[in-house]
């Protein structure tokens, strides 16, 4: 008896503790989202925050598809660049109608345009998974965005429609003029879609979602069709990343056929696959570090595409579960206690694999900049891209970098499997 | 008009045999390993390039044979090394990392031969005019692309219906287990055919190169439409994709060369109502329309016949 009322009891207090630890780990991120401006307060520090919040709530919303439902789309920023537009139109009809709508409303608007297109299109797209809905989005994302250029009147034809957001309505006196208003307003509804989509993940229909993922025949056998659970959360997803595209709109002022694009599909894709896909916090982790790469590299190299390529062909052949994936692998080695087993060989593995990692630089920068191009500059240390002596230094790296690396590598995946079955002996892997 | 359909008819053939070329690499590598290889246009842009560079170096004939085998070992390499490590992963990852290949061949294409236009010329040995119909001359190179595609196209269904090889390929299509107990190699298979679709798609590009433009945006612009062939043809489904690329040629080809808009066929709309969806629409030509066609046709066969023209399977 005793024994019952105490793990009971227990079981509350974990209870209690998990929901403690899981609402401040939401109040933590809002609290970091309210303070980051007033430490980082710049111009350019600013606007990359107000860059990073967009491709979080885009992220986040792809990976309804792609994490919760298994759908792998190549067109998800067609419903991304129709918020976007809808936004637009939807500022110029405020302020040409004098209706009472303030800016924090109109993403809103712009997620039902996507949520509309959704609708629509949705229906003959999730009749099929897989691979096939995966070149199916494709085409779509190409049928639009080819559209959006034959239709002028809507969508502007190359320029695009421009607005003006400081036209609206204020609210509680805020003209959002300034970027760090703009900054709070995309916070808010970061914050807002994170929760919200965060509680789809926990509905009844995101568990279905996740069924369907993994095993569409069972669903069907448990009574629920497959076909449209796939369509409710692909409406959802277009919901979603119209507020991020309406979001995109209000900062730029601007909404333009690149926002349709194959390549705001493919970013949104890198993002969250970088950031892993099986963990909530994934695609927010993988949109950060996206933005940040595309924000930083741009200015240091010409090539920063290649390098996107490179990792993310890397995450995909060598750690799938992306980079929250690899976070997360280490949780059960952490409460076993093992973890201080497998740290020097991430040690000794480092020096090796950062040189392997220089000399694939190096080896991208020379062919880049063969033919008239500035000095390398990796780490301080300048290298002339048409000299031989960088050249050999490039070789030396690439192939004995690689070489050691693999040794080291093994010697991590060995020393993993002893931790992990040390910490599987005492309860801690599923 | 006859002269516009004679030569769009053979234009339009022209470009479905090529179509071809590349959508059958993609189908037998899709129907024997489940993946959708997202590179395989890319593998086309890279047999135009090593065969630009080629026919500088040493000639177009030698470049004609050299640079699909360059690209075929390429897609070994990629095969061996790439999706034989990602299978256990699953196709989707499959897929992803063929995305991830194509985005940074595009990107390595760029940044070694720039990203203007290359000055990718017909071989001096073909540069003439063929024949003349009516008033055009239709070029030499044009029927060489043609008898190329023709001849490849016999050699492959020769060689999948009539040797041993064909029959194990087509056995390890449908039961890569029983091909696998009953001692033949199937990865290594699954490697050739990978090698050989990508060769496939390397040499379409040897010879489309100086026909199209060689730019290092020409994977990205032809990609889709290879994938609107091919499901719409049906996944899987050689005949189907033979059909489906000689139906996209064709329809695309002759929507390039109609000028026609509904405003010149029930004349302008009133002025008065000011520009709309309805004016974009109705002054717009059929030739800017083209580049969409593909992907219509795609939603309509969706709605009208899910499996494709001619597939037989669900997934």
């Amino acid at each position: 008896m005793t024994t019952v009322s105490t793990s009971t009891s227990k079981a509350a207090a974990d209870q209690a503790g998990g929901s403690l630890r899981f609402y401040g780990v939401w109040l933590i991120g809002i609290a970091v989202l309210i303070v980051l401006p007033l430490v980082f307060s710049s111009g350019g520090s600013l606007t990359s925050f107000s860059l990073i919040g967009i491709a979080i709530v885009f992220a986040l919303s792809y990976n309804i598809l792609l994490g919760q439902t298994g759908l792998l789309s190549f067109g998800h920023a067609v419903h991304y660049g129709l918020g976007g537009f809808a936004a637009c139109h939807m500022m110029n009809a405020v302020v040409s109608h004098g209706w009472p709508i303030p800016l924090p409303f109109i993403p809103l608007f712009g997620g039902l345009g996507g949520l509309v297109f959704a609708i629509i299109i949705g229906w003959v797209m999730t009749k099929r998974a897989g691979t096939v809905f995966a070149m199916i989005s494709l085409g779509i994302g190409e049928l639009v965005a080819s559209s959006s250029l034959i239709l002028r009147s809507v969508f502007g034809g190359e320029a695009g429609i421009t607005t003006d957001r400081t036209a609206l309505p204020k609210m509680l006196g805020w003209s959002f003029g300034p970027q760090l208003q703009v900054y709070y307003l995309i916070a808010f509804w970061l914050v807002l879609s994170a929760i919200a989509m965060y509680a789809l993940t926990r509905t009844p229909l995101g568990r279905i979602s996740n069924a369907v993922r993994d095993n569409p025949e069972r669903v069907q056998f448990i009574g629920y069709d497959p076909h449209v659970v796939r369509y409710l959360a692909f409406c959802f997803a277009g919901f979603f990343a119209g507020v991020a595209g309406s979001l995109a709109a209000i900062n730029f002022e601007i909404a333009n056929s690149a926002y349709l694009g194959a390549i705001q599909s493919g970013l949104v894709l890198f993002a969250t696959f970088i950031g892993g896909t099986a963990y909530f916090f994934g695609p927010i982790l993988g949109a950060i570090l996206v933005t940040y790469l595309q924000l930083g590299l741009t200015n240091v190299t010409s090539v920063w595409q290649l390098y996107f390529g490179i990792i993310f062909i890397g995450i995909v052949m060598f750690a799938p579960g992306g980079i929250a994936g690899l976070v997360m692998m280490h949780r059960p080695l952490v409460r076993a206690g093992t973890l201080w087993t497998v740290i020097p060989s991430y040690l000794v593995a480092i020096v090796p694999t950062v040189a392997l990692a220089c000399g694939v630089i190096l080896t991208i920068e020379i062919i880049a900049r063969y033919s008239g191009g500035d000095a390398i500059n990796l780490f301080g240390i300048a290298f002339n891209p048409a000299s031989r002596v960088t050249w050999i230094a490039a070789a030396v790296l690439l192939v004995g970098g690689f070489l050691v690396a693999r040794l080291t590598w093994r010697r991590i995946a060995d020393a993993w499997d002893r931790a992990a079955t040390v910490a599987r002996d005492r309860g801690y892997l599923a | 008009m006859l002269e516009l359909i004679v030569i769009s008819t053979l234009n339009g053939v022209l470009f479905g045999m090529l179509l071809f070329l590349l959508s059958s690499g993609l189908t037998v590598i899709f129907s024997m390993m489940g993946v959708l290889n997202f590179a395989h246009a890319s593998f086309y842009m890279l047999g135009a390039f090593f065969g630009f560079q080629l026919t500088k170096w040493i000639g177009f004939w030698p470049a004609l044979v050299l640079a699909p085998l360059l690209v075929g070992a390429i897609g070994m390499a990629v095969e061996r090394y790439g999706l034989r490590n990602t299978h256990k992963h699953g196709h989707v990852a499959e897929l992803l990392l063929t995305f991830g290949l194509a985005f940074a061949i595009e990107e390595i294409v760029s940044m070694i031969w720039g990203k203007s236009p290359v000055d990718y010329r017909v071989p001096t040995l073909l540069d003439f005019p063929a024949f003349t119909v009516f008033s055009t001359n239709y070029p030499a190179y044009k029927i060489f692309m043609l008898v190329v595609s023709v001849v490849i196209f016999i050699a492959l269904l020769l060689v999948l219906k009539r040797t041993r090889v064909g029959l194990i390929v087509q056995a390890a299509l449908t039961h890569p287990h029983m091909v696998g107990h009953l001692g033949h190699n199937v990865g290594r298979v699954f490697m050739v055919v990978f090698g050989v679709g990508s060769a496939l798609a390397g040499l379409a590009g040897v010879i489309a190169g100086p026909a199209l433009v060689t730019q290092s945006d020409m994977a990205a612009a032809l990609g889709p439409i290879l994938f609107v062939v091919i499901v719409f043809g049906g996944l899987g489904s050689l005949p189907g994709a033979f059909v489906a690329s000689l139906v996209i040629g064709l329809v695309q080809t002759f929507a390039v060369a109609l000028n026609g808009s509904l405003a010149s066929a029930f004349g302008p709309l009133d002025p008065s109502a000011g520009p709309s969806v309805l004016t974009d629409i109705w002054n717009v030509t059929i030739a800017q329309v083209a580049p969409i066609v593909p992907y219509l046709l795609l939603v309509v066969i969706l709605i009208v016949r899910p499996m494709g023209l001619m597939g037989t399977r669900e997934s």
